[in-house]
């Protein structure tokens, strides 16, 4: 769906040239979220606006649906735009039109009739979950609301993309929850292309398929969202990482939890995938006769499936404890016996 | 009993007049107004980084605003008495107050329109921009309505300067309560014709004020 080839932007500033995007490659399939996650000042946004033309590159391409966009321009480029919409951190509604009104505004773009205009608003609005506050004003609603409205006016022309700069930043917790439900929605129900950009490591957990991570203008790590969490390289994507999964608590503590649970055995297990959807505890408590005791864990749902480790303390008579491990290791989940030999 | 505290003031002559200042008034304005918006918008578009970015048109522009809000009024006028003439062949009455009214008073407009677009959101113009919107259209439906409420105050002042001016264009016989305070009270030394004259640019002033203030009130939706 898009294409990103040795895409590279330099902004002349008062000393001297900066590279925003540094020589990048890449390529976001039709249906897909993608996630570009990096630190403030990365090149995240710089990227995201080449990608509908609001910037030119200095050199590369960038081709979205068989569209090179960074050589269109004029009626071309404002045909393409209709197509790649845009939401943003600070919702950027127009004041003076209410929640209808600023819907309607791409459609007005578009040159849609009234009529056609006004049905299509009312579809949209219902689709984001704002009937009843239709003649409101921006300054009336809350920022989850704002944002609703961001998303309707993005979605009113059908466009094949979906580009989100920070569209949940300037959210609180819930609401920024609510707001990548939406979009995971909408993504699932029209088949929509998502790139989405963040700071935010639990947003690309969250809805993402695949995430690039950049750096100083450069994609540095690249993959599905479970295997960058599972097996980051590059140690700001380990940054990121222990985001959501805590300082690498686990390794720090393995030594303290031996010495906390000296019966029985400490097995470690390792989820990836579908397999945390399956009852395998419960089925390992029913059939052999150990206690469980769930010493310490974190999975996390990501868009492709579940990931996370989980510590057990397995007792019982030694028997009965191998039986357990023994089918554990059956189950293809990642089993370690970490301890006390 | 008025007849008595003001004996000089012949009412229908003072109608008349004040029909005059606000004639002037409204059409200035009006003149003011487009003029002044066209100017601003072309300041705006062409300064650095935005869509028509065109450091000549943008400096020239510049120039000619700055130039004609810092000559004084009353110098203006008399620079342009033979470009009156030429376009109205003569110099008496409303409607040649109106060059010298609109030249002094578009730059002085076209400087608070730049001032009103600039302080429109850019994430609004990128949004519109994002969306495809045509610059003649980012013109339209999104600088008019999202500065509406500074362009109108903006006029509110202009306008009410424009009252002074027309005073001022009294005194080489525009007509109105200029011309009126001016040849009647003062030449005459009719000091109650120019007390009511006063009182009445005043209440004109007020008013204008009052609406003003009272329709940008009511346009800002922020
Ligand atoms: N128009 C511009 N002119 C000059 N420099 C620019 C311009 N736009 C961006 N930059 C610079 O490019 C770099 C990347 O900026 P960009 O906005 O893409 O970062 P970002 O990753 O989106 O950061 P943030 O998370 O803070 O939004 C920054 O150093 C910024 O100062
Ligand atoms: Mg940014």
């Amino acid at each position: 769906m898009i294409q990103l080839q040795n895409l590279s932007k330099t902004f002349a500033t008062g000393n001297g040239q900066l590279v925003a995007v540094d020589n990048v490659n890449l390529t976001v399939e039709q249906g897909e979220i993608f996630g570009i996650i990096g630190y403030s000042g990365a090149g995240k946004s710089t990227l995201i606006r080449l990608l509908n033309g609001l910037e030119k590159p200095t050199s590369g391409s960038v081709t979205v649906n068989g569209q090179e966009i960074s050589s269109s321009s004029g009626q071309a480029l404002r045909s393409a735009r209709q197509k790649v919409s845009m939401i943003f951190q600070h919702f950027n509604l127009l004041w003076s039109r209410t929640v209808e009104d600023n819907i309607s505004f791409p459609l007005e773009i578009a040159g849609i009739s009234k009529a056609n205009r006004t049905e299509r608003v009312k579809e949209l609005i219902e689709l984001v979950g704002l009937t009843g506050r239709e003649t409101a004003y921006p300054s009336q609603l809350s920022g989850g609301q704002k944002q609703r409205v961001g998303i309707a006016r993005a979605l009113a022309n059908n466009p094949e993309v979906l580009l989100c700069d920070e569209a949940t930043s300037a959210l609180d917790p819930e609401t920024t929850d609510a707001i990548l439900e939406l979009l995971v929605d909408i993504n699932k129900r029209l088949g929509l292309t998502i790139v989405l950009i963040t700071h935010e490591m639990h947003v690309i957990r969250k809805i993402c398929h695949r995430v690039a991570v950049m750096e100083a203008g450069k994609v540095v790590e690249m993959g599905s969202v479970l295997e960058i969490f599972q097996t980051p390289e590059q140690a700001i994507t380990k940054r990121f990482v222990a985001q959501i999964n805590g300082p690498d608590a686990v390794s720090q503590t393995i030594a303290h939890l031996i010495e906390q649970y000296p019966s029985g055995k400490l097995v470690k297990l390792v989820f990836v995938g579908d397999r945390t959807e399956q009852p395998i505890l419960s089925r390992l408590i029913k059939q052999y006769q150990v206690e469980v005791n769930i010493v310490q864990g974190n999975i996390a749902q990501t868009q492709n499936g579940a990931y996370g480790t989980l510590f057990l303390q397995i007792d019982g008579n030694e028997l009965a404890i191998d039986q357990a491990i023994h089918y554990l290791h059956e189950q293809d989940v990642q089993t370690e016996v970490i301890s006390h030999d | 009993m008025i007849e008595n505290l003001l004996p000089n003031v012949d009412w229908d002559k003072m109608w008349e007049a004040t029909l005059e200042t606000l004639y002037m008034t409204a059409m200035a304005t009006g003149f003011t107004f487009v003029i002044g918006l066209a100017l601003g918008i072309v300041l705006f578009l062409t300064s650095p980084h935005q869509v028509w970015a065109n450091k000549m048109v943008y400096w020239l522009t510049g120039a000619f605003v700055n130039i004609f809000r810092s000559i004084p009024f009353i110098i203006l006028i008399i620079l342009l008495i033979p470009f009156t003439k030429f376009l109205l062949d003569t110099i008496r009455g409303a409607n040649a107050a109106l060059p010298a009214l609109i030249i002094g008073a578009a730059p002085f407009y076209a400087r608070m329109v730049l001032i009103a677009l600039r302080e429109i959101d850019k994430g609004v113009i990128e949004a519109a921009r994002s969306m495809g919107a045509k610059t003649s259209t980012i013109v339209w439906k999104v600088f008019l309505p999202e500065s509406y409420p500074a362009l109108l105050s903006g006029l509110t002042v202009t306008a009410i300067a424009l009252v002074g001016y027309t005073a001022m264009a009294g005194i080489i016989g525009a007509g109105g309560l200029g011309t009126l305070a001016y040849l009647d009270g003062f030449q005459r030394d009719q000091k109650d014709v120019t007390l009511v004259s006063t009182i009445i640019i005043l209440i004109i002033v007020f008013i204008i004020q009052w609406v003003g203030d009272g329709l940008t009130a009511k346009a800002d939706k922020r």
